[in-house]
């Protein structure tokens, strides 16, 4: 099983906390993937601007990858502004095909509305991801987004961390997600790494979800671009998150009602039933079947974790006004935000979904029961 | 020596050895009670006198002779009308185990001559076609033991109800929902339906007991069990009734029985759970239904708006319409809008390889509520014998094909493909129903395994008693016979139709919980399939597994 660190804060750190997070779980990752995923990000020799431009993360395994990439962004009308290098200590990482890190920021092109600039963005992502598979994938690419840098890489967390000398301070985030990988059923792959990312939101799961397959071949056949990719069964959690809220326009509450309706006795008992019945029946290809405990984060810095409806992974969430954490096993939440007080820890249940909000100040506890706000349909 | 020319013989004397079946008599057991002359229902056995010779020797008059004992013995009829089908009713009455039919492992040259007075070889039943189905040999597979922990089927909670209805796509749904607008209804429905079988097919008995025993699933036991007529109507007074919601009404190109469906809609306490507009059947794929004059009694007739005694085939199409599609598209229209657009109205038709086109067509209906495919294994209570044995398609490579059009087009949950013909046929009904569903099902229908489970059908593949189309069912099961329907007491029907959708549901969680599966019923969960046949497996897209 995975294990899964978030930490948000008002003031941004280095990613190298959330990995000795993850190292107090240890037990519980083979090593064959970590993921890393900020927000609110700050360079120490550069000042971002998350309004005017946006960060291309990824790997570049060859030289000649490396200055097609150049090439094809400059060809794609997208202006270079800072190149973030990582002190890399080779010897630490495992593979050897790795000639560079990619973390660039470009500026945001001009004239374009946000629907157009969120689909340029995206389509940039895809395109680049399937010219590295076209060239026998020697070009890998995470995101490209404003105020999102990924990391993903095989090995251990901390060696990981070692290996890009993320504990120098040269990067910081007011958000990270990582996630210790123990791989599953399919193969090591850095695409199958968590977090997943599409148009701004981003997931990161352990456990397995056992409907895979029929998600997979609906969200496939809604032929929406972006979803595509599955190498690991959780990226559908990423998919989903982005069909309802981006694509149904459904407020975040309704997430949980689709990944896990209620049963129908206790949808005759729920104020919104009725609506929630015909979403249940209209979603019914998109029904996890956990165990998961899926985390996320949106692009306005909201943080949240939901758990699959039967409740057999583990997930707490504890933290202070100002500094939140969320993590697989509770050891994570103390790792990361020991001046708290634990006895205030939660551990959601079945139904609920945990918000952090952007302003850090309390949590938000939603219930499936409850009634929420439903603008458009209700 | 008597001359062969002298011995009584036609083109279609046959002797017992050329039958299916052989009666096995044993005299030293016998008691002579007539029990099992009185009950078969093909007078195939009759009292006999016979006489036997017993040697006699004299020692003292050192002189050997005969002498003759008469005695009174069974013996099987051999007339092609009167051969004996196996039922076994014989042994099951017998006292003291003296007599049963025995299979014959010969040829069966009776088979050539079942067309007597040039009436072909018309009877109930099924395709006979015994051994293991693709159904059978599919496994499942994918059993959780990394990550994802298998579950507890005894203790955890499981959804394993369906679907039946047209699924709007998401965005479709909330947009009509802000407008105000019709969504298609749907029904939460146990995902084993009791597949069509007619009021009039089915006898009295035999009818009530299965809808007893569905309302007291939906009612006690929380299993949404519902059951479709067949082509035929329904008693008014369950038109008139509270169960009608666990009841599927179809409509078949004869239309019996619904002269007095509508007369009673003004009257109904709740819609029906579905309508089935048949277009076809499985094991008599391009043939009407058909209800021979055996059957057809005071009561039937009066349901069907027909004479007594008259043989009632439907044609084999809707013949008032001038093309399927168009037949298609304006049935669906009008069976939707006689219940006010709240009951999902769906077809059924023939596995055929011409089923894609079918679903095609109503993918773009958008009042069409599911589609059943009828595989080449269902059965029937009348047909002839060339249609169910080589006519139609199997379900499994059927059905998978459709659901993969849909994947195609990323439809899949919008038309519910239910599949029937064969499910359960050699006993493995959830292996059987839960592998459909894991290959794009949304459920199943089983009739056959109802008739066998819940009332005793004798029926087998090898042949045996496939009687129902002439009303002499020994169990009281397909007959409209009283004194053959009387056998079956409808209190013992409904106990075991419980009984079984009980286990069914046990059986699904047993398959489901090693999957990992619990929030919902693993449709098109292909991944978890393994079949020992690799041409099978290509063909079903499912993994090789030896």
């Amino acid at each position: 099983m995975c294990r899964l660190a978030l930490k948000t804060a008002d003031i941004p750190f280095s990613p190298y906390e959330v990995l000795t997070g993850m190292e107090a779980m240890q037990e519980g990752y083979d090593g064959s993937g970590l993921g890393l995923l900020l927000r609110g990000v700050s360079f120490e020799d550069y000042k971002y601007k998350k309004e005017e431009q946006i960060i291309l993360s990824g790997i570049a395994h060859t030289e000649q990858a490396f200055n097609r990439l150049q090439r094809l962004m400059e060809e794609r009308g997208f202006e270079q502004d800072y190149d973030h290098r990582f002190k890399v200590n080779a010897d630490l990482v495992e593979a050897k095909d790795r000639y560079q890190y990619i973390v660039r920021v470009y500026n945001k092109p001009d004239g374009l509305t946000t629907e157009e600039l969120e689909e340029r963005l995206m389509q940039t992502r895809l395109f680049l991801r399937k010219n590295g598979e076209e060239h026998g994938n020697d070009l890998t690419i995470f995101s490209f987004w404003s105020d999102v840098v990924t990391v993903k890489e095989v090995g251990w967390p901390l060696q990981v961390g070692d290996a890009l000398g993320l504990n120098d301070d040269r990067i910081k985030a007011r958000v990270v997600m990582a996630q210790g990988r123990q791989n599953t059923n399919y193969g090591i792959n850095l695409y199958a790494c968590h977090p997943f990312f599409i148009q701004g939101i981003a997931t990161m799961t352990n456990g397995e979800n056992s409907a895979f397959v029929p998600i997979k071949e609906w969200l496939e056949g809604k032929k929406i671009p972006g979803y595509m990719g599955y190498q690991s069964d959780s990226e559908v959690f990423a998919h989903i998150l982005h069909y309802v809220t981006k694509k149904l326009g459904l407020p975040l509450a309704a997430y949980k009602h689709v990944i896990t309706p209620l049963k129908t006795e206790e949808l005759n008992a729920h104020p919104q039933g009725d609506f929630l019945k015909g979403l249940r029946t209209a979603c019914r290809r998109l029904i996890i079947d956990g165990p998961n405990a899926i985390i996320g984060t949106l692009p306005d810095e909201t943080c949240m974790l939901a758990m699959d409806a039967k409740k057999l992974r583990p997930a707490t969430v504890g933290g202070r006004p100002g500094a939140w954490a969320i993590a697989s096993e509770m050891c994570g939440v103390e790792a990361l935000v020991p001046d708290r007080d634990p006895s205030l820890d939660f551990q959601p249940m079945r139904e609920h979904t945990v918000i952090i909000p952007p302003e850090r100040k309390e949590l938000q506890i939603w219930s499936q029961f409850d009634q929420f706000t439903l603008s458009q349909a209700a | 020596m008597v001359s062969v020319r002298s011995v009584y013989t036609q083109p279609s004397s046959l002797t017992y050895s050329d039958l299916p079946w052989i009666i096995e008599h044993r005299e030293d057991r016998c008691t002579l009670c007539g029990q099992c002359t009185a009950v078969c229902p093909k007078q195939a056995i009759y009292l006999t006198y016979r006489r036997q010779r017993v040697p006699k020797l004299d020692i003292l008059k050192k002189k050997r002779g005969n002498d003759y004992r008469h005695f009174v013995g069974i013996r099987q009829n051999t007339e092609v009308d009167k051969m004996c089908i196996g039922c076994g009713m014989c042994s099951s009455v017998c006292p003291n185990e003296a007599i049963g039919p025995v299979p014959n492992q010969n040829e069966h040259r009776s088979r050539f001559h079942m067309d007597q007075k040039g009436d072909s070889w018309k009877r109930g039943g099924r395709r006979n076609a015994p051994g293991k189905t693709i159904l059978d040999r599919i496994s499942f597979g994918r059993i959780s033991m990394l990550t994802d922990p298998a579950l507890d089927a005894g203790r955890h909670e499981f959804s394993t109800n369906t679907i039946l209805g047209r699924v709007l796509p998401p965005e479709e749904f909330l947009r009509r929902k802000a407008s105000g607008e019709w969504i298609p209804p749907t029904r939460e429905i146990f995902p084993f339906v009791i597949g069509s079988m007619s009021f009039g097919a089915l006898s009295p008995n035999m009818w009530l007991g299965l809808l007893q025993g569905v309302a007291y699933c939906n009612e006690v036991l929380g299993i949404p069990v519902v059951m479709a007529t067949g082509e035929g109507g329904c008693p008014p007074w369950v038109l008139k009734s509270p169960f009608l919601k666990y009841i599927i009404l179809q409509i078949a190109s004869g239309y019996f029985g619904w002269d007095e469906i509508i007369r009673a809609i003004p009257d109904m306490q709740c819609d029906p759970a579905a309508i089935e507009i048949k277009y076809g059947q499985g094991a008599k794929p391009g043939d009407g239904g058909l209800l021979m004059w055996f059957k057809v009694s005071k009561l039937i007739a009066r349901l069907r708006g027909v004479p007594e005694g008259v043989d009632l085939p439907s044609p084999p199409v809707h013949q008032t319409l001038y093309s399927i599609e168009e037949s298609v598209m304006k049935m669906i229209q009008t069976m939707s809008m006689a219940f006010n657009f709240r009951v999902p109205v769906y077809p059924k038709i023939s596995g055929s390889t011409s089923a894609k086109s079918v679903l095609n067509n109503l993918v773009r209906n958008p009042y069409a509520g599911a589609l059943l495919i009828d595989g080449i294994d269902g059965g029937t209570g009348a047909a002839y014998n060339v249609s169910m044995d080589a006519t139609g398609h199997p379900i499994a490579s059927n059905l998978r094909e459709c659901y993969q059009e849909l994947v195609a087009q990323g439809r899949q949950n919008e038309i519910p493909l239910f599949a029937a013909g064969g499910v359960g046929k050699n006993g493995n009904v959830t292996q059987n129903g839960m592998a459909l569903i894991m290959l794009g099902a949304s459920g199943v229908h089983i009739g056959k395994y109802i008739m066998q489970a819940c009332a005793g059908c004798l029926g087998n593949e090898m042949g045996r008693c496939n009687v129902c189309n002439v009303g002499i069912c020994p169990k009281g099961i397909t007959s409209q016979n009283e004194k053959l329907f009387r056998r079956l007491d409808p209190d013992d029907v409904a106990q075991r139709v419980a009984d079984t959708f009980s286990s069914i549901r046990t059986e699904m969680k047993k398959i489901m919980a090693p999957l990992g599966r619990s929030q919902s019923l693993p449709i098109g969960m292909s991944d978890a399939l393994g079949i020992d046949d690799a041409d099978a497996a290509k063909r079903l897209g499912i993994k090789y597994a030896c």
